[in-house]
């Protein structure tokens, strides 16, 4: 085995970088925020070199790193990515740029401590996809919360204290169970490698405990209705920064963790139980959709379409049981599983860029509130042109990636149940409904007042931020094949192990 | 075939609207209207070669990839085209209008500070609905089909400072989004049953799925083929605007006169059309599908006909015929007249986008007045769109040897031959639909350019007729309105041109019913002049030469009389009415509901923060817990972890 590799040149680049700006302090932002770009670039770069090494068409965990690390209670410092894991590294890297970017002349509250924060959770995050050894994973899963609670509670808005303590309670209570659930994994398996545990075999009753712990942990940050509420307050309070990140990366940690623990280690119980993850999802897609019709700010708006675009991830990734049921093959369950990781990447994105959209006009006019505003087009047309971009691109338009993996989706759903397929396919209608009426009320329409009217149209700065958003919005719209080539073996692999019963003596 | 030549015709409309439309600023709006015109006219000629090859050349049918967009278990979806004598027919006519719409634009759009936009907004139309109309597969015709709705959004909604105009570009999209959500739900029918998104295999399957059936609700089954059917149907509905999802195209004449030529009179409405012919291998084996097919299209031919004769909005009037005209062609597809369709929709093309251009040539001359009851006389003004809107009248009515005679009289004569269930009451709904066409569209010539002048002093100071830039293009459209229909008559209907391109199955083969008495166009038009349509015809310019000339206070008079009818009318069977106060109250009102009721006081008030209260009373009870302190909650958590492990470990 390697001694030290790529994977944690990625995660601790990063980190050393986010260190090192922290050492540059505030008083020296100029160079501090330099740091953090170039901190952010090298990773990137790093990680496009995995991206451009990492062969197709296997299974197998690629860049495996395997050192001991806790000998006492047999955890290792074991890192590896496949096809499932390395879209999310890439969005991971990819997503950090743009919001060291956006915060250059906009943070002033201590900015060396700000960028630390991203650059340091961004190697965080990065681990979570790139652990293979359960302990490592729970603890970058649980580390990386720390910045993140720092980023709301220190630069967030005026509730941020109760946004703050919502969030933590929420995801540390789901958190905990997962541990208790990896615990008893050890124990049985005597290993804390996740391969170890997927291969373990386990009685039903084990299997439906352990799902439902893991699950708790899961829907929490996806988040899965009805444990969603902290997601709006968690938005409305974070910075624009770290909106972006929640919704672009955190949210599909949970996504994550259902395909790589809950489906492959507890494949019985997802198969009993999956009537549950198909309702929520459902209930996600269609009740949330009309509840981000009737809001009045903007961010909150776009956390609850996040939630029920999350809804396709769970939904795809649970529909394989339905469809063996209705038609006797697994064929096409695939769709969904693709769907699912190709719309956590989609949404990364556009949900990232709607979010710095309100971002660049809360720094012109600090109120996220849509009456507030009202024919932005006409003092900005550049940013009217890209918000309407992403706004359709939320909405799911083809040629966009908005359109990708919901699509997907919905061919694999009609497979499950019409009713299914017809739920799900609700989304067109309503989201485009929420996403061009905030553009209505929002960028079109005569100058509203003269607070608007003072408005500038975008700097090179967020010109280069969002136009780069935007450029790979529909690179992924147009041509997904590469995306979906890099997942295939890894999602035909999932896809076995989610099929073969693990209770022991079943054939 | 070569592909280039194929790939050249799409990619140059979009080509050019990404220079219009990113670099308008450096290439200044000559450039813009050169580059776009260029290259629309480019792919006009290109598609014209096409046509040729295929008819004079007897090149074979192509059906290839451009690439692939992706793969997924197995399923390759591609971007590619199929070019066969359908698809050839309508790059043609696309690429045509589209090219007049374009030089027209020039003098249309003169004083307009969005020039460049406008052309790369029309650029980039014309390159979606190329990639429609040329796809081989279901994923990209669905990538066409969205793109033209999502163009025709933002030119509905291009004066995006007049609320109206932005509002009837929402209430577009949303309604075609609808039928999308049918669209797409019928796509996915489709892959299920026959486990391929190519046209070819979904067509080779067809009879196989004809025999499978759906159980979509206890006991309940239904064929396979016809939920599929009529789920595409249901888009078809939406961009064809037929009932009830018709109710944005009258408003969607808040966008420029140009874009109502183009996309909602002579090409993006009529993809829905294009779209049922295209599956004709599917319809074909689910008559019950058709059937409602044929109902709903008669019901829109007649219904929004009569919607026609009320308005006074000059461009409305023809967006009412537009919807009734569709239903025309609808009607057509659900007796199994493919072709019939196909070829109506060419005339209708030709015919209606030039009555659009003529409306907006008049528009212009005005100064932006659309009330036809500020007209009046204005033939002696503009007498070259006096002319050529008589033309297009004319053919739209179905005047002997115009054009649109050969196709509505073909496809009333279709609709009397066909016995599927329905085709009974389509049969009177077309047939009285002929006198309410010729009514409408002769009390708008007669409004618009007869009588006297009712405009006031100052318009007719200022009154210019339009430039060449604007006639020329209605004098290009004027022609093939004339003769189109004589030329290509026999050939598109009686001669095989459209070969296997669509397919229609021995025993509901209408139109071959008609051949067996086809005795060539000179013929046709000379027996028609006893038949019921013609006299229906007459009737109905008799009646608006009545009413509008001879005794215009028989108008009012019959308003007055009949102010329930008018009344219904006026406000177009009360649909935006119920649309807009009770459908979308009523989602609102659910969103509210669900946001506030579900979200904020079940969720939030029961079970976080009552759960957070109950841990505060208990504490409170305990004296323990009272901090509210992070690290205290966090203390019992850990408690919490170690007893529930402690559980496991016994239990397990």
């Amino acid at each position: 085995m390697h001694q030290i590799g790529w994977l944690s040149v990625v995660i601790w680049l990063p980190v050393a970088g986010g260190l090192t700006t922290l050492a540059f302090g505030d008083e020296r932002a100029r160079q501090a925020r330099w740091a953090a770009l170039v901190t952010s670039l090298l990773a990137l770069a790093a990680c496009v070199r995995l991206y451009a090494e990492f062969a197709n068409g296997t299974a197998q965990f690629q860049f495996v790193e395997r050192v001991s690390w806790i000998p006492a209670l047999h955890s290792q410092y074991y890192l590896g990515v496949d096809g499932i894991s390395l879209p999310l590294i890439l969005l991971t890297a990819f997503m950090t740029v743009p919001v060291v970017i956006a915060g250059w002349s906009v943070v002033d509250k201590r900015p060396a401590q700000y960028y630390a924060a991203f650059l340091i959770m961004e190697g965080l995050m990065i681990g979570v996809f790139s652990a293979m050894d359960s302990l490592l994973f729970y603890f970058f899963w649980e580390a990386m919360l720390i910045p993140m609670f720092l980023i709301i509670g220190v630069w967030g808005g005026p509730r941020r204290v109760y946004a703050t303590l919502k969030f933590f309670l929420y995801t540390f209570l789901g958190s905990v169970l997962m541990l208790v659930a990896l615990i008893y994994l050890y124990l049985k398996a005597g290993d804390y490698s996740i391969a170890a545990m997927q291969q373990l075999p386990l009685t039903l009753a084990q299997q439906r405990w352990i799902f439902l712990a893991f699950l708790l942990a899961f829907a929490v940050k996806v988040p899965m209705w009805p444990v969603h509420t902290w997601l709006p307050d968690a938005h409305v309070e974070a910075p624009t920064g770290g909106s972006v990140i929640l919704a672009a990366i955190m949210l599909k940690m949970g996504g994550y963790g259902l395909l790589r623990f809950s489906l492959p280690m507890t494949p019985d119980a997802s198969h009993q139980l999956d009537w549950l993850i198909v309702s929520l999802s459902l209930i996600a897609i269609v009740y949330i959709a009309f509840v981000a019709l009737v809001q009045q700010d903007m961010k909150k708006l776009i956390a609850y379409s996040s939630i029920a675009h999350m809804g396709f991830v769970t939904l795809g990734a649970f529909l394989v049981f339905y469809i063996v049921a209705a038609t006797g093959s697994a064929k096409g369950a695939i769709n969904g599983l693709d769907g699912a990781v190709v719309q956590m990447i989609s949404h990364g994105l556009i949900s990232g860029a709607l979010f710095l959209c309100v971002g660049v006009m809360y720094d012109r006019l600090h109120t996220r509130d849509i009456n507030a505003y009202g024919g932005v087009v006409n003092v900005m047309p550049k940013f009217g042109a890209l918000m309407v971009l992403f706004a359709l691109a939320n909405s799911g338009l083809p040629g966009t990636s908005g359109f990708v993996g919901e699509f997907l989706v919905i061919l694999a759903s009609f497979k499950a149940s019409f009713w299914f397929a017809l739920l799900a396919a609700s989304i067109l209608v309503v989201g485009a409904g929420y996403n061009l009426w905030l553009v209505k009320r929002v960028i079109f329409g005569p100058v509203a007042n003269a607070q608007v009217a003072k408005m500038q149209d975008l700097n090179a700065r967020e010109f280069l931020v969002l136009g780069v958003l935007a450029a790979a919005v529909l690179l992924l719209g147009v041509w997904p094949a590469p995306l979906l080539n890099m997942m295939e073996a890894s999602v035909q692999h999932l896809l076995q192990q989610i099929l073969t019963s693990k209770i022991p003596g079943a054939a | 075939m070569n592909q280039t030549l194929l790939l050249a015709i799409p990619m140059l409309p979009l080509i050019a609207a990404l220079i219009a439309g990113l670099a308008g600023k450096a290439i200044g709006r000559a450039g813009a209207a050169a580059v776009t015109i260029g290259a629309v006219g480019a792919s006009c000629v290109l598609s014209c070669v096409v046509l040729k090859q295929m008819l004079v050349d007897q090149v074979p049918n192509y059906d290839g990839t451009v690439y692939t967009w992706l793969v997924s278990d197995g399923v390759r979806m591609q971007v590619g085209f199929l070019t066969d004598r359908l698809s050839a027919l309508m790059m043609v006519v696309v690429t045509f209008v589209s090219l007049c719409v374009h030089v027209y634009t020039i003098g249309y759009m003169e004083d307009d500070p969005g020039y460049q936009r406008f052309f790369a907004y029309i650029s980039l139309f014309t390159f979606s609905m190329l990639m429609l109309v040329m796809a081989n597969n279901f994923m990209q015709l669905f990538f066409g089909w969205e793109a033209v709705g999502v163009v025709s959004y933002l030119l509905i909604g291009f004066w995006y400072t007049r609320p109206t105009a932005i509002f009837a570009g929402l209430k577009a999209f949303l309604v075609n989004r609808v039928g999308d959500f049918g669209f797409v739900l019928g796509i996915a029918g489709v892959l299920y049953y026959t486990g391929s998104m190519d046209y070819q295999p979904a067509f080779a399957a067809a009879p196989e799925i004809a025999t499978k059936s759906m159980i979509l609700w206890h006991g309940h089954a239904w064929s396979a083929l016809t939920v599929i059917c009529i789920c595409l149907f249901i888009g078809a509905m939406g961009k064809s605007a037929q009932i009830p999802l018709h109710v944005w195209l009258p408003d969607s004449m808040e966008g420029p006169t140009p874009i109502s030529a183009l996309i909602h009179a002579a090409t993006m409405v009529t993809a829905g059309i294009f779209m049922v012919a295209r599956m004709s291998p599917l319809f074909e084996y689910s008559p019950t599908a058709l059937s409602f097919v044929l109902v709903i299209g008669a019901t829109t031919a007649l219904f929004m006909g009569f919607l026609g004769i009320v308005n006074n909005d000059i461009k409305r009037v023809i967006a009412y015929s537009t919807l009734s005209q569709l239903g025309y062609m609808t009607v057509a597809l659900g007796v199994s007249g493919y072709s019939v369709a196909i070829f109506h929709l060419m005339t209708h093309a030709f015919f209606k986008a030039l009555l659009f251009l003529a409306a907006g040539a008049v528009i212009i001359a005005m100064h932006h007045e659309q009330d036809m009851r500020k007209m009046g006389g204005l033939r002696h003004r503009m007498p070259v769109t006096y002319w050529t809107a008589l033309i297009g009248a004319l053919a739209l009515i179905g005047t002997p040897f115009f054009s649109g005679f050969y196709s509505k009289d073909a496809l009333i004569d279709a609709v009397h031959a066909s016995h599927r269930y329905g085709a009974g009451y389509a049969y009177w709904c077309v047939l009285l639909g002929v006198f309410v066409t010729a009514l409408y569209t002769f009390r708008m010539i007669f409004m618009t350019f007869h009588g006297p002048e009712r405009f006031d002093h100052h318009t007719s100071e200022h009154f210019h007729d339009v430039g060449w830039d604007m006639k020329a293009p209605l004098v290009a459209l004027a022609i093939p309105s004339l003769i189109i229909g004589y030329l290509t008559v026999e050939p598109i209907l009686f001669g095989g041109y459209f070969g296997s391109a669509i397919k229609v199955l021995q025993e509901h083969d209408v139109v071959g019913e008609l051949k067996a008495e086809w005795l060539g166009p000179m013929a046709f038009a000379l027996h028609s002049v006893l038949s019921a349509p013609a006299w229906l015809a007459a009737l109905g310019v008799f009646t608006a030469w009545w009413c509008v000339l001879k005794r215009p206070q028989v108008g009012e008079a019959l308003r007055e009389r009949f102010s329930g009818l008018y009344r219904v009318l006026i406000n177009k069977y009360y649909f935006d009415w119920f649309n807009e106060n009770v459908l979308v109250p009523l989602a609102l009102a659910l969103g509210i509901l669900l946001w506030r009721g579900g979200d904020q006081t079940l969720i939030d008030g029961a079970m976080v923060n009552g759960s957070a209260h109950a841990v505060d009373r208990l504490a409170g009870a305990t004296r323990l817990l009272q901090s509210g302190f992070l690290y205290s909650y966090a203390f019992w958590m850990i408690i919490g972890l170690a007893v529930s492990l402690g559980w496991f470990l016994m239990h397990i």
